[in-house]
């Protein structure tokens, strides 16, 4: 057992691998729906966000001490002029919740983005050129994955400060351990087969080989994890704000809206059920999405 | 399967150094202790005399000998904060943590084997669609969000159960259902994926054309080896449980080392932090360990192969 690709990371990390793997069945037409209805779900969040500007009914800032705790219009002693209601500094709860989907959306793509940089480099390194080069990465991740994400993150933040770049810039160098574990094993498998060997044949240098062929056919395994990633970023993001460690107020991100609405649990719960909801869709959806594109990226993997 | 274990072993001990070096090493970039230690009053040579004292002013590589070494044999040095050393705060919080992760894994394997099984047994039915949703759901519900849920219905509407506080056994029915949930979708989709693969095999129809009992082949033929990546995952799972339940803990209230960790980041207590931060660490390098032995155990391809 002097295989060097059998590092304890990589086995675990297999395990977590798992499970994001095909759900497998034949679920294909209910698949198919479920990819549809979450993406346009996900298009209605992201033209909410977009358009926040223009559509939200009041400024997210604007404090209205007359008005706190208004609830919202569909209980008793709501009224529409604010439909969601108000926080307990009379700031509308609708436009917050329609400007917390840029800071959640924001969050998940950027993170994503730098995660999945460092990820897809490290991966596909190890898994192209194996040996030593893999024995080292795969030590890395290992080292990576020992680290307890939600820990560091706060110790992190609580030095440097929170603020939306410092969050995204920490998860970024964090998450990057699940797209280096995918890309490992896709590159692995892409760089025996017969167009590769026949690239290598005919002179092609290392980079060219590595651009040209293994990356367009490790792309799809890219797109999925990416997509997953966003959602763990997403959730991450809420809970360093819940923690208060995370965007710092008076941004409206929605972890932070439960964590200020926690004073309020006892009598106006409806204030931690909001913002919880509007994250617990947008979660959803982009996984149903990541979901659905595994299975229109691989068919055959689905069993 | 000695070489194996050996191999691992060294991988382990290996990752171990490093991590906590990158322990040490980020609370200690992270500001200067002396500065953070004098206050607002001490003067230039005071906090030279404190950096002096506790050895800040020597090579980083001898300071990080100095705190391994005594970290090995517990000793991690004194709380900013509370009168006690780290390791007391420690020992005093463990418990709670562990009790939590244990009931936390208890209920993601007693709900999600079940389940996985029953849809790998009937796929495309109502129980598989059932419990796919679980699992889709159980990884969108934010887990601080679903407690707080959880504490509004089940203590204040209902008055079922206590709110916050670790005094009675009641106390981590909520939470540790919570930390359960959520890792009980992946438990679930691997035994389904464990399932649906050992039953296309050729000795699960071997077993049923030698005419043993579906109840035979299914437990003793069938479950017994799709649940080896389960027993993997479990040991993982409950290391990611220890540093979940920062996020639970604050919620609940409940006197455990994450919500030691996450007072002593806000107050910047950072001998703490690298304490709590080292030892989830420790957990979860030995856990990958212990689970890495038990899998080649289970499954003799994989120590061979």
């Amino acid at each position: 057992m002097t295989n060097p690709a059998s590092l304890p990371a990589v086995s675990t990390a297999d395990v977590d691998l798992a499970t994001i793997a095909p759900g497998g069945g034949s679920r294909r037409m209910q698949q198919h729906k479920g990819f549809v209805i979450a993406g346009v779900i996900l298009g209605l969040i992201v033209l909410m966000a977009l358009a926040a500007p223009l559509v939200a009914p009041y400024d997210p800032y604007a404090q209205d001490l007359g008005n706190r705790l208004v609830p919202p219009a569909f209980m008793e002693g709501g009224s529409w002029a604010h439909p969601l209601g108000t926080d307990g500094l009379g700031r509308d709860y609708l436009s917050r919740v329609m400007y917390g989907a840029r800071v959640s959306l924001m969050i998940g793509l950027l993170t994503a983005l730098i995660s999945g940089l460092i990820g897809a480099v490290l991966g596909v390194t190890a898994g192209y050129f194996g040996g030593r080069v893999d024995a080292l990465i795969c030590y890395v991740l290992a080292v990576r994955l020992s680290m307890p994400v939600v820990l560091v993150a706060l110790a992190v933040v609580s030095v440097i400060g929170g603020s939306l770049v410092v969050v995204i810039t920490v998860l970024g160098l964090l998450l990057w351990d699940r797209y280096a574990v995918v890309m490992r094993s896709a590159t692995q498998q892409v760089r025996s087969l017969d167009f590769v060997v026949a690239a290598q044949a005919v002179g092609a240098s290392t980079p060219r080989i590595i651009l040209t062929e293994v990356l367009p056919n490790v792309m799809s395994s890219l797109i999925v994890v990416a997509t997953f990633e966003v959602a763990h970023a997403i959730l991450l993001e809420a809970a360093l704000s819940f923690l208060g460690l995370g965007v710092q107020p008076p941004l409206p991100s929605w972890g932070l809206m439960i964590a200020e609405g926690r004073q309020h649990l006892l009598f106006e719960p409806w204030v931690i059920v909001i913002p919880g909801i509007a994250l617990s869709v947008l979660v959803l959806s982009v996984n149903m999405l990541g979901d659905g594109i595994r299975d229109l990226a691989a068919p055959e993997n689905r069993n | 399967m000695l070489k194996y274990t050996l191999h691992k072993l060294l991988v382990a001990a290996l990752v171990a150094v490093t991590v906590s070096f990158v322990a040490f090493m980020l609370l200690r970039v992270s500001g200067d202790l002396a500065t953070a230690l004098g206050g607002e009053s001490a003067r230039g040579e005071d906090i030279a005399r404190l950096r002096a004292q506790l050895g800040l002013d020597r090579p980083i590589l001898s300071q990080y000998w100095d705190w391994a070494t005594r970290a090995a044999v517990g000793d991690f040095g004194r709380s900013f904060y509370y009168p006690e050393p780290v390791w007391t705060l420690l020992k005093e919080r463990l418990p709670v943590t562990l009790t939590l992760a244990c009931w936390g894994l208890v209920i993601s394997l007693v709900i999600g084997i079940p389940l996985g099984v029953l849809a790998a047994l009937r796929p495309n039915t109502l129980i598989d669609r059932v419990a796919m949703t679980l699992a889709v759901l159980g990884q969108a519900l934010p887990t601080f969000w679903l407690g707080l849920l959880l504490i509004i219905l089940f203590g204040l509407v209902l008055r079922w159960l206590p709110m916050s506080g670790t005094d009675t056994w009641q106390h981590f029915i909520l939470p540790s259902f919570v930390l359960g949930y959520y890792s009980t979708p992946a438990v679930m989709r691997l035994t389904r994926s464990g399932m649906l693969e050992v039953l296309a095999t050729d000795y699960i129809r071997t077993a049923y054309s030698k005419g043993l009992p579906h109840r035979t082949v299914l437990f003793k033929h069938a479950l017994r080896n799709a649940v080896i990546p389960v027993v993997a995952l479990a040991s993982v799972q409950f290391g990611l449980m220890l540093s979940g339940s920062v996020v639970i803990e604050t919620v609940f209230a409940m006197q455990g080392i994450g919500q030691l960790a996450w007072e002593s980041i806000s107050r910047q207590d950072f001998p703490v932090v690298q304490a709590v931060l080292l030892l989830v660490s420790m957990f979860y390098v030995w856990l990958t360990f212990a689970s890495d032995l038990i899998n080649a155990w289970l499954d003799p391809r994989i120590r061979t192969g």
